[in-house]
């Protein structure tokens, strides 16, 4: 029986975005980093139309954190006090290509550390590695707009990747990006006309769409992943239709969603195998997934998964 | 939506005089509001006032490509017309030859001819193929769908991607007698005609047509267009300047899951055309 054809034409692609100014270009960046621009669905088409490969941005917070489990604290151990050295450690040891930097220690809530600390903690960064750099809000909006205005202004010309602004939240990030020439992060609570919407609003303010990255909210494998799953899947066919709005690359956060499950750090656990496996597992297994629905960048923690997924991505996405 | 937008049309006075005239401005400005409206492909039909017909097409699509690089349709019912628009055209973002019946009394193979003329001007040359035969325009849905089938298969055959075909099940006006009945008839043929490929063909129609000589004709048009989609339209030559038939268009298409919903859906469909 012969195959029928099933190969599908689109009139629309994901956008190319390239992170990262190197010193050529006016900035201090010594590689950058280019994701989007499929023109099919992931295993979809010819290798051709699959676009840039994946990328792993590594996750490191502004201060220490205080609820990790062992696992996670166990590869950091030396360097969780030292946002730079931490960094260093990701880019050097374990390969990271973007260093992603949540700035958890500004909320209200854990610290309260001002924009003098954030911004100290950006230019440490910006010393520390040679890799591009996402600067990441840490959710509490009177404080983001406190603090992140200043984080950019710090990574001027860099062309960091910085978010996240919302339908409720984004006037003043998206201003002070445009002007400090960065690329934005929109986010939307699990919900694709929400996560239109603020592109169009960020759009609205003269932010070019080409310079987005949409990040949908994340769920882990067990806690959320199919909503996930179904809302990337939907948003890159949206792009290929020719949906401008939505022709953007994705950003997810794996490595926080993932270790928040109690399969991956419930130590005391009898039948669900060691906990030293099953966190890097659970963080591995939900990146896996994500790429396979059209994700571009993931962000991640521990350096077994992050090696377990980088692997996965060389294998189905093989350079031409 | 493929939107193909009808103002260059020598049935307007103002086009008309503007070919008379030689009068670049009034015909480049209605490129660019069209454009900006939405409009995917520009419709040009030189209308019946020009003594050289095929003279005033290449006039008129030579003056819109100096200025505008929207995707052009040549809208004439005779060959030698389109035929002329084809020489001078850049049809690199691709061009609508529009139209022709499946077959005529006096030209049994025209449709063969339309599509070695689409090829011969390039990969995203598309058709237009009326649901018209050598015994005229059907009134009925089956000989409709009959028509539009033997279309498809002659394309398979001839090797020619049924994707750059629009079926045009030809609307009437609904102010005629007895015309009343044709509004349905053509859903009731969208119906068929959308399962006769896989994927469904492009299918299109002169919407204007449906309201000619009635009242409310807008609401005529508008109420119509959201009917056609709703089995499965995706283009129509419409007035883009439109703008509450515009906003229907945007509704009903974001009603059908073709466009995500978004609060802003309405203010957006014209950009996502671009």
């Amino acid at each position: 029986m012969p195959v029928p054809e099933i190969a599908e034409s689109f009139t629309g692609s994901v956008n190319r975005v390239t992170l990262g100014t190197t010193k050529e270009h006016g900035g201090t960046r010594t590689s950058t980093v280019t994701v989007g621009g499929a023109r099919n669905m992931v295993y979809g088409g010819s290798p051709d139309d699959a676009g840039e490969k994946p990328v792993v941005a590594m996750d490191v917070l502004d201060t220490r954190p205080d609820d990790w489990p062992d696992a996670l604290i166990e590869p950091y151990r030396n360097v969780l006090d030292s946002p730079g050295d931490w960094a260093k450690k990701c880019v050097q040891e374990f390969g990271a290509e973007l260093i992603c930097v949540k700035f958890e220690g500004i909320h209200p809530d854990k610290g309260n550390k001002d924009a003098a600390h954030a911004v100290k903690v950006t230019e440490e960064l910006l010393k520390a590695v040679g890799v591009p750099l996402v600067l990441w809000s840490c959710g509490y909006d009177e404080k983001d707009n406190q603090v992140m205005p200043k984080v950019s202004g710090a990574a001027k010309g860099e062309s960091c990747l910085i978010g996240t602004v919302t339908e409720d939240n984004y006037k003043s990030l998206t201003a002070i990006a445009l002007a400090d020439g960065h690329f934005l992060i929109t986010e939307a609570p699990l919900d694709i006309n929400i996560a239109k919407q603020v592109n169009i609003l960020a759009s609205d303010m003269g932010f070019p769409l080409e310079r987005i990255v949409t990040f949908q909210s994340t769920g882990a494998l067990g806690y959320g992943i199919e909503y996930a799953y179904s809302i990337q899947e939907r948003q890159r066919q949206a792009a290929l239709a020719g949906d401008k709005m939505m022709a953007m690359p994705a950003i997810c956060d794996v490595g926080y969603e993932s270790w928040r499950a109690k399969e991956a750090k419930l130590a005391n656990a009898p039948g669900w195998g060691d906990v030293a496996d099953r966190g890097p597992m659970w963080e591995a297994a939900t990146a896996t997934c994500l790429l396979q629905a059209g994700v571009d960048i993931i962000r991640m923690r521990h350096p077994r998964a992050v090696a377990a997924v980088k692997n996965f991505i060389n294998e189905v996405w093989q350079k031409k | 939506m493929i939107i193909i937008a009808e103002r260059i049309n020598g049935m307007f006075t103002n086009v008309k005089q503007a070919i008379a005239d030689k009068d670049k401005k009034v015909i480049q400005e209605l490129a660019k509001k069209q454009t900006e409206a939405g409009a995917t492909y520009l419709d040009v039909n030189v209308g019946t006032a020009a003594a050289d017909q095929a003279g005033a097409m290449q006039w008129l699509v030579e003056t819109i490509q100096e200025t505008c690089s929207t995707p052009l349709s040549l809208d004439s019912q005779k060959t030698a017309v389109i035929e002329a628009g084809l020489k001078v055209i850049n049809a690199e973002n691709g061009v609508i030859l529009n139209s022709t019946p499946l077959n005529k009394k006096t030209d049994d193979e025209i449709f063969d001819k339309y599509m070695a003329m689409a090829n011969q001007a390039g990969p995203k040359a598309s058709i237009i193929v009326l649901t018209m035969d050598k015994n005229g325009v059907p009134q009925d849905v089956d000989t409709r769908v009959a028509i539009a089938a033997d279309a498809i298969s002659k394309a398979m055959e001839k090797g020619f991607d049924t994707q750059r075909l629009f079926i045009d099940p030809i609307i009437l006006p609904v102010k005629v007698p007895n015309a009343q009945v044709q509004p349905g008839n053509i859903l009731a043929a969208m119906d068929q005609i959308r399962y006769l490929s896989e994927p469904a063909p492009h299918m299109t129609i002169g919407l204007s047509n449906l309201s000619q000589g009635a009242t409310e004709r807008s609401l005529i048009n508008r109420v119509f267009l959201a009917m056609a989609i709703s089995r499965g339209l995706d283009s129509a030559i419409v007035d883009v300047l439109d703008e509450k038939l515009m906003s229907v268009l945007a509704t009903a298409e974001m009603l059908m899951n073709k466009q995500i919903y978004s609060d802003s859906f309405l203010k957006v469909y014209a950009s996502m055309n671009e």
